[in-house]
């Protein structure tokens, strides 16, 4: 039954796309013909003008274009044209290691702030006042004090990846039943064996949850911040291919920075299901 | 008492509330022998479970002092091991692994394969061998209690605190483990304070029964002295001729004098409490026709 349910999803799925891409194909092909003008002037025109060609590129436009990024993925030609995969792994690269730093902070600040009601409540409101701030706001003191446009956008990764781990932490840890606790001190089980056999593991699910809220939240954000520091990045690739009005390469690059996205969230979800326990 | 292996000398609980404080229990005595199986009977909110985790060290009075084996005890210790109402496993861990984390807690020098050997003698003691890679979720209620016995037992305490560790379970799997219970408490010789609810199980399995009134300001009302013998069994324990009295004795505590135990005994010291000993009940002649008489006029009445 369950076989057969995600057989009949994968069709919808599959006529849903086949559907959007023969719209996206009927919508975007030339249709008026050609007017009359001087072959020259219609050269200098080009397909819009003279067949009528939508200037938005149709699905076999992009399809063509994809398929010469992917056989060339890694070439470098200088400053303003690299292939996608360095442009992809400079984000994931950025995106790495500013949520790798958030990881590093959040979680032993997190347990801090989970076990101790006084620092909780003594960090309350600079955590409530951080945590809606966007991220890029911090770009250009990022900028003035790091004076490094690359760092300045791993520290931006950084600081959007670092609340929502940090309050799940403090949640999860916060909310380890107290039977488990009451098990642990009768066993007269130090504090940091505690910290390590029984809040870890039962506040790990939690943890996770908030790992993968914030690895989401990184990735969305870097598009963003690579597109105001430029230079390298898929973020910056896309505003580029703009400035060149290569509409092609933008469509592209958005479903690429899907893929990878999805991507990123699989691996969290897969290492969440690991630490998971039945109750 | 000559020998007081337990002393709880003098606790009180209080607690603030909204107009003042309110004291679940004020000045409770109530002293333990070595090997002695207690049980605590009162109606909820009389402090049961309070007294047992003062005991435990996971609660700290407000006043007074708790004495085990010579020591004012402070925090919570390897020497006394709790059996919660909930079992409180550590869900992420193996039936072994839970037992394991108690006996590697208690001997720090261990090297895995002792550790295993020793939670696994505890395992097969009450009898979960073959499920000692189970995890909790996997276990029905009455195993996921056996390990929590298991995991008691296996550091060897001196004493084992229960808070109603039968409750949650059904009819029968409380039965079996009841028994196990008491054979594995007479065959070690364990110090037992257990909390319960149900009068048959604290005649079954205790030689002293404490009756506390109800809270708040709960006061430890009599002793009652199991006087069942000790080898007694469960399939013969209602036909002992003192099963009924000592049963009767209890419910009608529990059922009026719980309530009204401080105006009707307006001087008890809470130092001397009265210790019940129930003897033979009073033999009472029923002649054959008054029986035969009291059916008919039952009949009688029931036809009308």
């Amino acid at each position: 039954m369950s076989s057969s349910l995600r057989l009949r999803a994968a069709v919808v799925s599959i006529a849903l796309f086949v559907t959007f891409l023969a719209i996206w194909h009927l919508a975007t092909r030339g249709a008026a013909p050609a007017t009359n003008m001087s072959p020259e002037y219609a050269k200098l025109m080009g397909a819009t003008a003279t067949a009528g060609k939508s200037a938005m590129p149709g699905p076999l436009d992009v399809g063509a274009k994809l398929w010469e990024h992917l056989r060339r993925p890694f070439y470098d030609n200088g400053p303003n044209d690299k292939g996608l995969g360095i442009q992809l792994g400079y984000s994931i690269a950025r995106v790495g290691l500013g949520y790798l730093l958030a990881v590093i902070i959040a979680i032993p600040l997190g347990f801090l702030v989970g076990m101790s009601p006084l620092v909780s409540r003594a960090l309350d409101p600079f955590i409530q006042i951080l945590k809606p701030i966007s991220p890029l706001a911090w770009m250009p003191l990022a900028l003035y004090t790091i004076k490094d446009s690359s760092l300045s956008a791993i520290f931006v990764i950084f600081i959007c990846s670092v609340w929502p781990m940090l309050i799940n932490t403090a949640f999860g840890v916060a909310s380890v039943r107290k039977e488990w606790i009451n098990v642990a001190r009768t066993l007269e089980v130090g504090t940091f064996r505690r910290a390590f056999t029984v809040i870890l593991p039962a506040a790990a699910p939690t943890i996770l949850t908030g790992m993968r809220i914030s690895i989401g939240i990184a990735w969305l954000v870097i598009v963003a911040a690579e597109m105001l520091v430029g230079g390298t990045g898929i973020g910056y690739f896309v505003w580029n291919e703009w400035n060149n009005l290569s509409i092609t390469n933008v469509i592209i690059a958005i479903v690429l920075i899907g893929l990878v996205g999805m991507l990123l969230d699989q691996v969290l979800a897969r290492v969440t299901r690991l630490v998971t326990f039945p109750e | 008492m000559t020998d007081k292996f337990i002393s709880i000398e003098g606790i009180a609980k209080r607690y603030p509330n909204t107009d003042g404080v309110t004291a679940v229990f004020e000045n409770l005595w109530l002293s333990m022998g070595r090997g002695e199986f207690a049980s605590v009977i009162g109606h909820s909110g009389c402090g049961k479970t309070t007294v047992l985790n003062i005991l435990a060290g996971l609660d700290a009075p407000s006043e007074g002092v708790v004495i085990v084996d010579g020591q004012a005890i402070g925090a919570p210790s390897l020497d006394r091991a709790v059996i919660f109402q909930s079992h409180a496993l550590l869900p992420w861990r193996t039936v072994l692994g839970n037992v394991a984390y108690a006996v590697s807690s208690k001997w720090r020098n261990w090297d895995r394969a002792k550790v295993r050997a020793h939670a696994q003698r505890f395992i097969d003691l009450v009898g979960l061998a073959g499920a000692e890679h189970k995890h909790p979720s996997e276990l029905s209620g009455g195993m996921k209690q056996r390990v929590g016995i298991a995991r008691a037992l296996s550091i060897t305490p001196k004493i084992m605190l229960m808070d109603e560790p039968f409750s949650a379970l059904d009819a029968l799997t409380r039965g079996t483990l009841q028994d196990e219970v008491r054979r594995i408490c007479l065959e070690t010789g364990q110090t037992v304070f257990m909390i319960t609810h149900d009068v048959d199980e604290a005649i079954y399995l205790a030689d002293k029964i404490f009756l506390m009134t109800n809270g708040p300001g709960a006061v430890l009302a009599e002793i009652v002295e199991n006087p069942l013998p000790k080898d007694r069994a469960r399939n013969g324990l209602h036909r002992h001729p003192l099963y009924y009295a000592v049963r009767n004795h209890i419910i009608d505590f529990l059922v009026s004098r719980s309530k009204s135990f401080a105006v009707d005994v307006p001087r008890h010291d809470p130092r001397n409490v009265p210790v019940v000993r129930i003897g033979k009940p009073e033999p009472s002649i029923v002649s054959a026709l008054e029986v035969i008489e009291r059916t008919s006029t039952q009949a009688i009445a029931r036809l009308t």
